[in-house]
């Protein structure tokens, strides 16, 4: 199946403040994400990393700041232009967030469902594909509930898909994962955006993910923006916090040395 | 149509249960307290019909209903909510409370008047049943008593109360669970809250539409 035709890709965040009941908990991030890259944002438990994440998704205004999408301004836009925008989103939750109510395949098909005008037969040939790329056809009669957190993950990747989106957007699509499918994850989410020139941003603090598919990668520490590099450059890195959170495991201290 | 199955169709078992005895009880309580001679006893079948009509049916099953639907709306939602599943409907551009939580209002609107009617059947049923099969009153002085001095404004009263009912338990409910913080703990505070405040609200709406409209 083809893909369509998609605007260039690029995400740019300026100057992105949130603070919640007093307690400053984005302090100013800018930076930009490219097409077709695996865009990670990293960094310990509770420095804003999802705040960030939400704020750029709409789910979340932040105090100040911008977020463009190829130019577009989210917040500043009109709310045609918001939907449009929102229509080129994918994103993956950190649970899945798949609908409990409906099979695996009608999850993936609720948003062709809800947002087109195609045919039944066009959206089951849609929903089959992307069941397909995440080698998920035989599960999809099944509820959420019968299938396993690995799988879940894997049809909210189909979901984030179905609509060919410009921008995939994954938060923490590793957590609660063995090893083993933890990788796979990894390697479906930068094959996909590989594929299909997707800009993809995943929040992990998994070292993996961060060594293994992160192309252009943000440190947050407290809010702020310490680091921003290639992945090729991190473990050279000379910020301590930074290098605290990557060495904290006893392998990669090893290795190092 | 499925809100409308899962609130109406799914409540019909437990308004014919509570219905049923609610009608068979007021019959025999009333006979009970019916002791003076000069009163004809087709009296106790005429209060039990107009009990059933103007409250029972209407205000009774919709405490139940409370309950039973409410809890079930706030946890639903509440669920959603930490889960995530509204927040992957917002981000997809779809407007979570209009997909989520009209459909639950007008199924609650729609499918409680026609409970309450179902209830007060089955009420007035379970005062006959009651009340002839103890030998209380006879079927034909309870047939005579269902029949006599009938108001049939009191039917439109009774099909208005559950109407209002239905909008409120289903809108606080809602409420409850969309709005909620935290995780699983706060989901099962949510649908006792949503409980509570759907029973204070059927209450308080009952005292102001009996006040307004008899």
């Amino acid at each position: 199946m083809k893909c369509g035709e998609k605007l260039s890709g690029m995400i740019e965040i300026s100057d992105i403040t949130k603070s919640f009941n007093g307690k400053e908990v984005l302090k100013g991030i800018t930076s930009q994400f490219q097409k077709g890259e695996t865009n990670l944002i990293i960094g310990g438990s509770g420095t804003g990393k999802s705040v960030l994440l939400k704020c750029m998704i709409g789910l979340v205004k932040p105090d100040t700041g911008h977020v463009l999408y190829n130019g577009r301004d989210f917040y500043n836009s009109d709310k045609e232009t918001q939907q449009s925008i929102r229509r080129e989103m994918g994103v993956l939750f950190q649970g899945g967030a798949l609908f409990d109510s409906k099979t695996v395949e009608e999850n993936v098909r609720f948003p062709l469902d809800m947002l087109t005008d195609q045919s039944m037969q066009e959206k089951q040939e849609r929903v089959e594909f992307c069941l397909q790329r995440v080698g998920l056809e035989a599960a999809a009669k099944r509820m959420p509930s019968e299938i396993s957190g690995g799988m879940k993950k894997r049809v909210g990747i189909a979901r984030a898909i179905v609509m060919n989106p410009a921008y995939l957007f994954c938060d923490e699509p590793n957590s609660g994962l063995d090893p083993l499918t933890s990788v796979k994850i990894d390697e479906l989410i930068k094959e996909i955006t590989e594929e299909y020139q997707i800009t993809t941003i995943i929040i992990t603090h998994d070292m993996n993910s961060v060594l293994e598919i992160g192309q252009n990668i943000i440190f947050l520490y407290q809010g702020d923006k310490l680091w921003e590099g290639l992945n090729s450059e991190i473990t050279k890195t000379d910020v301590p916090e930074l290098q605290e959170f990557l060495f904290s495991n006893k392998l990669l201290r090893e290795m190092q040395r | 149509m499925e809100e409308c199955v899962g609130i109406g169709v799914s409540s019909i078992f437990i308004v014919a249960i509570v219905s049923t005895f609610i009608g068979a009880v007021s019959c025999i309580q009333t006979a009970y307290n019916l002791v003076s001679p000069i009163i004809p006893i087709s009296t106790v079948a005429l209060i039990v019909r107009d009990m059933e009509i103007l409250e029972l049916a209407p205000t009774i099953t919709c405490i139940v209903l409370a309950g039973k639907v409410g809890s079930n709306i706030a946890s639903e939602l509440g669920t959603m909510r930490i889960t995530e599943q509204i927040d992957a409907l917002e981000v997809m551009g779809i407007n979570s409370s209009s997909y989520l939580v009209l459909p639950k209002v007008l199924a609650a609107m729609f499918t409680f008047p026609m409970l309450v009617i179902f209830s007060a059947f089955l009420g007035i049923f379970g005062g006959y049943l009651a009340g002839t099969l103890t030998g209380v009153i006879t079927e034909r002085d309870f047939l005579y008593g269902i029949r006599d001095s009938f108001v049939p404004y009191n039917i439109f009263f009774m099909c208005i109360k559950p109407f209002v009912f239905g909008f409120l338990i289903a809108s606080i409910s809602s409420f409850q669970g969309f709005f909620i913080t935290g995780g699983a703990l706060e989901v099962g505070k949510a649908s006792t809250q949503a409980v509570t405040n759907s029973c204070i609200g059927v209450l308080v709406a009952d005292y102001l539409l009996a006040q307004l409209l008899l």
